[in-house]
């Protein structure tokens, strides 16, 4: 091997719990053991397939390994980085056909995949501003400080149809030019870095591989917006993305991307830390504000909205993790791009986390409007053990599941709400004819009453009650008017709630209601679980 | 270790200190919080008052705090904390079981701590693994890909 070649690991959270640490440590101590000067050690954040995790690359061939121990470590350096001979048996093996891929480009979970969100994840060194910069990072925000005033960014922004990662799907553009357009001494920008919905990690993922893309599009919305400050509010369940985000902070003060004066435009940003304490209902923005300002994360009603007042009674815009991420790329990329990619409303790419009955968990990303069956089928490898498909969960506890019957359901905004569910954060759990519809709806009845904080009366009783009825069912002791008392609540929760915890919550019970009425019926008139996972219900096999 | 021990005379210097570290204002509430339970594993009760006169709020105002967040603890914990993740990729894959496993291996039940302050059992919404579902942690570790022979393997091991 004459070329220099870098060998990466990954040491996001996901491989590091397949000990990937040890494989780090052990692949520098054998490459210096051989004396290979050609070759560089060093690490990536998430490569979104930790399922196959540890996971080792190897530059610039593009040679991906999978399920990497420490004990593989000598027979990696021997016979591929000394002798140039890739050790095919730990490549990636088809579970289709069986045969091993060498390639990280030829694998189908990543072939079929749109990244533009996750770029650079599982390609840059996180801890290294360096990588990021020379992966074309902060080019954008030298270019939106110096060459462009903050109304030229908001335009750019509107024209690229950009709209909000974070659940709700407000188109960007719009929301930062009433951010800019409300006059204030003092303004804020947040990023909501909250992930709550139990089964997405992909807010985890951006942040552990490429914080500083989160970074730079925070103070692009903040110099747009008209904002000196801006804060991370990040869920405490994820210490590694903490940490990483404060070393990419303070690297990116250290090379005055941060601070007074940033790149000698005159413009200063400031960005600040809060940590959150184990509350879903803090990733709704009055609440994350409250919470921020130290007190019960309890939402409040809107009007004022955080646009008028906020975080300390300052106009506030707040942004998820992926919609900020995407802000560079826009800018660096150029509206027209963005806006190319994805359906007719629903521009750019949605990254959506696999999980569940499927063969190929992981981070996924594709163009807005991409089909279910493509994103199930031809990247998540299908579902194990011959087992059929029967539905999918998108949009955690606030959305609802879309039955295998609709295998053609374009992936976008509109068309998930259409059929009951929303695209929420992009938690995606495919379920198999194995799994109850009704205690998957009990299931996340019992995560939202959990959650709900009680302040206003339909979503603290209604979610106890409703979540009675589902227990009572899944036992065996459903009564025959439980299906219309559930619709009544519902509908009751939904409209009087007071903030989308409530609005949303009974979005599950509703949908499987519509798609799966039959699985309640027979768990009510027959006393039987069709799916044979209700233990009380359960057959003797 | 960076748990202490239950019964340690709890150093209330130390926790006006902290108090004034993260500045003495009402809105530092919440990190002067996570500090203390950083270093003393929980908040101790005779801890409230404390903060509350140096942040010059009521003692209800930090009690409500403390009471509201899931990750703060008025009482120490085991020197081991399992957590069970409960999020939905890790249901869907049976977490529920393992729970039930660990519950019934340990003699406790879910947030509570066993006599000889050994393990604390505690449940997680989602922590972000959801690939490896479905996930234990112990400690700082998380467990990947569990099922309940891994599970017995570590009742057996005397836990991790
Ligand atoms: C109960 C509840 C939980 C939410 N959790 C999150 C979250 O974890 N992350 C997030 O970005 N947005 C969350 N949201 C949406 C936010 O309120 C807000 O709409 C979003 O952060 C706006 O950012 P965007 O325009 O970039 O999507 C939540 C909303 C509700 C009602
Ligand atoms: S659901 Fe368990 S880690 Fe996400």
């Amino acid at each position: 091997m004459q070329n220099r070649s870098t060998i990466f690991v990954c040491q996001g959270t996901g491989c590091l719990s397949s000990k990937s640490g040890l494989v780090y440590e052990e692949l520098k101590a054998e490459v210096a053991k051989l004396g290979l000067s050609n070759v560089d050690v060093d690490f990536t954040g998430c490569h979104g397939f930790c399922e196959k995790g540890g996971i080792v690359v190897v530059e610039p061939e593009g040679i991906f390994y999978t399920h990497v121990k420490v004990e593989d470590v000598p027979e990696i350096a021997g016979s591929h980085l000394k002798d140039g001979k890739p050790v095919e048996r730990l490549f990636y093996h088809d579970p289709a056909t069986g045969k091993a891929v060498s390639y990280y480009r030829d694998i189908n979970f990543y072939k079929k995949q749109r990244r533009v969100i996750l770029y650079n994840c599982g390609h840059i060194n996180p801890e290294k501003i360096d990588h990021y910069i020379a992966a074309g990072g902060y080019r954008a925000l030298n270019k939106v400080l110096l060459e462009m005033a903050p109304q030229q960014v908001i335009d750019e922004i509107k024209k690229s149809g950009l709209r909000g990662r974070g659940g709700a799907g407000f188109p960007t553009g719009r929301k930062w030019e009433f951010g800019r357009n409300t006059y204030s001494d003092k303004k804020y920008v947040v990023c909501n870095a909250d992930e709550g919905d139990p089964g997405a990690f992909m807010d985890r993922s951006v942040l552990e591989a490429d914080p500083h893309a989160a970074i730079e599009g925070l103070i692009i919305a903040g110099y747009a917006i008209g904002a000196n400050d801006g804060y991370f509010y990040i869920r405490a369940e994820y210490p590694l993305a903490v940490k990483r985000l404060y070393i990419a902070i303070e690297q990116a003060r250290e090379r005055g991307l941060l601070g007074k004066n940033i790149l000698g435009s005159g413009f200063d940003f400031e960005i600040h830390m809060k940590e959150g304490a184990g509350a879903f209902v803090c990733g709704e923005e009055t609440a994350l504000i409250a919470s921020i300002q130290s007190q019960r994360g309890m939402p409040r009603p809107r009007p004022p909205y955080p646009a008028q007042s906020g975080l300390f009674g300052k106009p506030t815009t707040i942004n998820n993790v992926k919609t900020l991420a995407s802000v560079p790329r826009i800018i660096d990329r150029g509206a027209d791009w963005f806006a190319g990619i994805g359906s007719e409303k629903s521009k750019g790419t949605t990254v959506l986390a696999l999980s569940g009955k499927i063969l190929n968990s992981g981070l996924v990303e594709v163009p807005m409007g991409t089909s279910l069956s493509t994103i199930i089928f031809d990247i998540g490898g299908g579902i194990p053990d011959g087992k059929r498909l029967k539905a999918v969960q998108t949009g955690g506890p606030s959305g609802g599941c879309i039955p295998a019957r609709f295998p053609d359901t374009p992936v976008d905004y509109e068309t998930l709400t259409l059929l009951g569910s929303i695209m929420g954060s992009g938690g995606m759990v495919v379920m198999d004819e194995t799994t109850c519809m009704v205690e998957v709806a009990r299931y996340f009845l019992s995560f939202t009453q959990a959650e709900s904080c009680g302040k206003c009366v339909p979503c603290r009783l209604g979610t106890k009650q409703m979540l009675e009825i589902l227990t009572r069912i899944t036992k065996g002791k459903g009564k025959e008017n439980d299906i219309a008392t559930l619709y009544e609540i519902a509908r009751t929760v939904k409209e009087c709630s007071l903030c989308g915890l409530g609005q949303t919550c009974p979005n599950p019970v509703l949908s499987t209601l519509s798609y799966f009425r039959d699985e309640y019926e027979a768990h009510i008139k027959k006393k039987k679980c069709p799916a044979n996972q209700c233990r009380p219900l359960r057959r003797k096999v | 270790m960076d748990k202490p021990a239950a019964s340690k005379v709890i150093n209330m210097e130390r926790i006006r200190e902290i108090v004034m570290e993260c500045g003495g204002h009402k809105w530092a509430l919440i990190p002067v919080i996570q500090k203390i339970q950083n270093e003393f594993g929980y908040i101790p009760p005779e801890a409230i008052h404390v903060i509350a006169i140096g942040l010059k709020i009521f003692p209800s105002q930090v009690q409500g705090v403390i009471s509201f967040y899931a990750q703060f603890y008025t009482k120490p914990r085991g020197r081991q904390v399992i957590t069970v993740c409960r999020g939905t990729a890790c249901h869907v894959r049976g977490g529920e079981s393992l729970l039930e496993m660990l519950e019934n291996g340990l003699g406790i039940k879910e947030g509570e701590t066993t006599a000889d302050m050994e393990y604390s059992l505690e449940t997680v919404a989602c922590i972000g693994v959801c690939a490896l579902a479905p996930n234990v942690v112990i400690g700082k570790e998380v467990y990947g890909k569990m099922d309940t022979q891994k599970i017995e393997q570590l009742l057996k091991k005397g836990e991790a």
